[in-house]
């Protein structure tokens, strides 16, 4: 039923929805209202057959994922930020094992500084722990991908993190046709774990496995993804087939026919910038939109094959490696090893910084007339940039950065944008 | 799109009020969208929550900064929050006061709008009486509905109900008209001076 509700709520719901037997829940904004919600459903009985468990942290949340995803049960969890990073030992150890736990990452930035705004720091320091990783547009995608990987998750064994924005979906309003419990069920059969703790049949799992098998372990981990590549756009298809409309799949493009400019992306800045590109497309420049759903695996070809007639890519990500640049970027790059185009990495959005129309116009506009530079930063404030570097020219003890820069910029509340 | 941005303060039900607005204008077969301001709010702080409302699918996600509509919750905030940035020319402006714009001061900044389009209603009071607590979102929201035209009053009616039950949604509903009533007879009482 298509209702108006925040984001949180419709992905709650639908998580209950898929019937899962285990949720362990420790509370980190912007997550909390999904795993609360989660909550009252088991109280009052609307989730059946699950055991909530309060745990102490978020080492020990996805520690009881892993324990109960082997002991044969649909496990799932939620975290954002520092929690993904307190957890991430047992992250590694959950895909190793071949555990198909779902967990929503609500993505938030990671201090220090402290800053509780969204961006994709937290998935992007995961993006090679095993995990496939997918990303969604809005809430009703956000909704129906947990739908789609809990599916995926335990036909290949693999754990799958759905990331969506946190605070720009998680605490958006907007409508979202929430399933039926039937529609769920003929979409997603019970789990049927390839492997089981299970005192009738003992094995044990977590073998300690040394040069002679751990590179054929690794690389079967790798190949368990690569076949989720063919697997992500069957199970979209028939997702569409079955609920009416088009959510998940490995990457999805907009006003790309004849493009010459394409503009890669994550997550909900994808909306924001079809905007944009509706008001370009309207002006007469031939630009589109390519969205990456599935990050991880990352579609390679599927990509490749989608830009080969551009003549130059932009990829604006919420993320990026100090001391390298862009990290989607990177891998759009090895997308187009057949295409020498121009690739320009674009970080914007950091700590929940506004990324607004007017900003994305004159940026594709600069695009388009290849006066980028390889890497930009999206509306950063270079003067305040240099004054904190002459004071660290002046002074030896200049002091702690970040609160040297909100001093410098007399920041008293967050600004309107 | 019609763009609405709420100012408030920390517990005054800004988030929700702009919320319950989506909801109004998504039960009346739009497209709606309300998102707070992601700040970590604390009780009286400086808070905007933000609500689009649209025949097609909204898709935009950045902040409003060019509202059509500005609901403002409390008028000390006047002094401390460059409240009107962005507002388009002749947008709505409703504030919880007993003042009407002169004796806020405020009329200057307006030259050229139409009188109809700026109106304040003493909310607070109005929660006291109906609600017994000072919580005035629910009835700003049905001003703003009575100014603007965005949403019809038996929607905020069935917003408030969605959000809350039993002697609260009715305390709230009962607000709601009655600040309906109060806004649209201002409305009507500045187009009738400005007729003459």
């Amino acid at each position: 039923m298509l209702k108006q509700c925040e984001g949180s709520h419709a992905v709650a719901a639908t998580v209950a929805l898929c019937r899962p037997e285990v949720i362990c829940a420790y509370p980190i904004s912007p997550q909390t209202h999904i795993v609360e919600g989660l909550s009252e459903m088991v109280r009052d009985g609307t989730l059946q057959h699950c055991e909530f468990i309060n745990v102490e942290s978020e080492f020990a949340a996805m520690s009881v994922a892993i324990g109960a995803s082997a002991a044969g049960a649909r496990s799932y969890t939620a975290t954002a930020s520092q929690g993904l990073l307190f957890m991430a030992e047992a992250v590694w150890n959950a895909s190793g094992l071949g555990l198909p736990i779902v967990m929503t990452l609500a993505n938030r930035s990671i201090g220090a500084p402290i800053n509780i705004w969204n961006d994709h720091t937290d998935a992007m320091s995961m993006r090679d722990a095993g995990w496939l990783q997918l990303f969604a547009e809005n809430n009703q995608e956000a909704a129906d991908l947990h739908i789609q990987a809990f599916r995926l998750a335990e036909e290949l064994s693999l754990p799958i993190m759905v990331c969506m924005d946190g605070f720009i979906l998680t605490h958006a309003y907007e409508g979202v046709d929430i399933p039926t419990q039937e529609q769920v069920d003929a979409y997603l059969p019970p789990y049927e774990p390839r492997q089981v703790l299970d005192p009738r049949e003992p094995v044990s799992i977590g073998a300690m496995v040394g040069p002679e098998a751990f590179t054929e372990v690794r690389y079967l981990a790798h190949a368990k993804q690569m076949q989720a590549l063919d697997r992500i756009p069957q199970l979209a298809a028939e997702f569409r087939q079955q609920f009416g409309r088009d959510s998940g799949g490995l990457i999805r493009t907009y006003r790309l026919e004849d493009a010459q400019t394409v503009v890669v992306a994550l997550g909900s800045v994808l909306g924001t910038i079809k905007d944009t590109i509706d008001d370009l497309r309207e002006a007469g420049h031939k630009i589109g939109v390519l969205g990456i759903t599935s990050f991880r695996p990352f579609p390679t070809a599927a990509i490749g094959d989608a830009v080969s007639h551009v003549e130059r890519v932009v990829v604006v990500e919420k993320c990026f490696a100090v001391g390298v640049g862009g990290i989607v970027s990177r891998d759009v790059r090895t997308a187009m090893r057949e295409h020498p185009h121009p690739i320009y990495a674009v970080v914007a959005g950091l700590g929940g910084r506004a990324i607004t129309k007017a900003s994305l116009r004159q940026l594709f506009l600069s695009a388009m007339a290849d006066e980028l530079e390889a890497l930009t930063f999206l509306d950063l404030d270079h003067q305040a940039v240099n004054r904190e570097l002459e004071r660290e020219r002046l002074t030896r003890r200049s002091g702690p950065i970040a609160e040297n820069l909100l001093r410098d910029l007399g920041v008293v509340a967050a600004r309107v944008g | 799109m019609f763009q609405v941005r709420i100012h408030g303060r920390g517990g005054q039900g800004c988030v929700t009020g702009a919320e319950m607005l989506s909801i109004a204008a998504f039960l009346e077969g739009k497209h709606a969208q309300a998102f707070p301001s992601f700040g970590s709010e604390r009780t009286g702080a400086p808070v905007v929550a933000f609500c689009r409302i649209s025949d097609r699918e909204i898709r935009l996600r950045e902040p409003i900064m060019q509202p059509d509509g500005l609901i403002i919750q409390d008028p000390t905030l006047l002094h401390q929050v460059d409240v009107f940035s962005g507002l388009v020319p002749d947008g709505f402006v409703l504030i919880n006061s007993k003042k009407n714009f002169d004796d806020l001061g405020i009329s200057e900044r307006f030259g050229g709008w139409h009188h109809a389009r700026l109106c304040t209603v003493p909310a607070t009071e109005i929660a006291m009486e109906h609600i017994g607590r000072p919580l005035p979102n629910a009835i700003l929201l049905a001003g703003f509905a009575a100014m603007s035209g965005a949403v019809s009053l038996e929607s905020v009616h069935a917003a408030i109900k969605d959000k809350f039950s039993g002697k609260i949604a009715a305390g709230n509903i009962a607000a709601a008209s009655a600040a309906y009533d109060y806004v649209k007879k201002e409305k009507e009482d500045y187009d009738r001076a400005e007729a003459m």
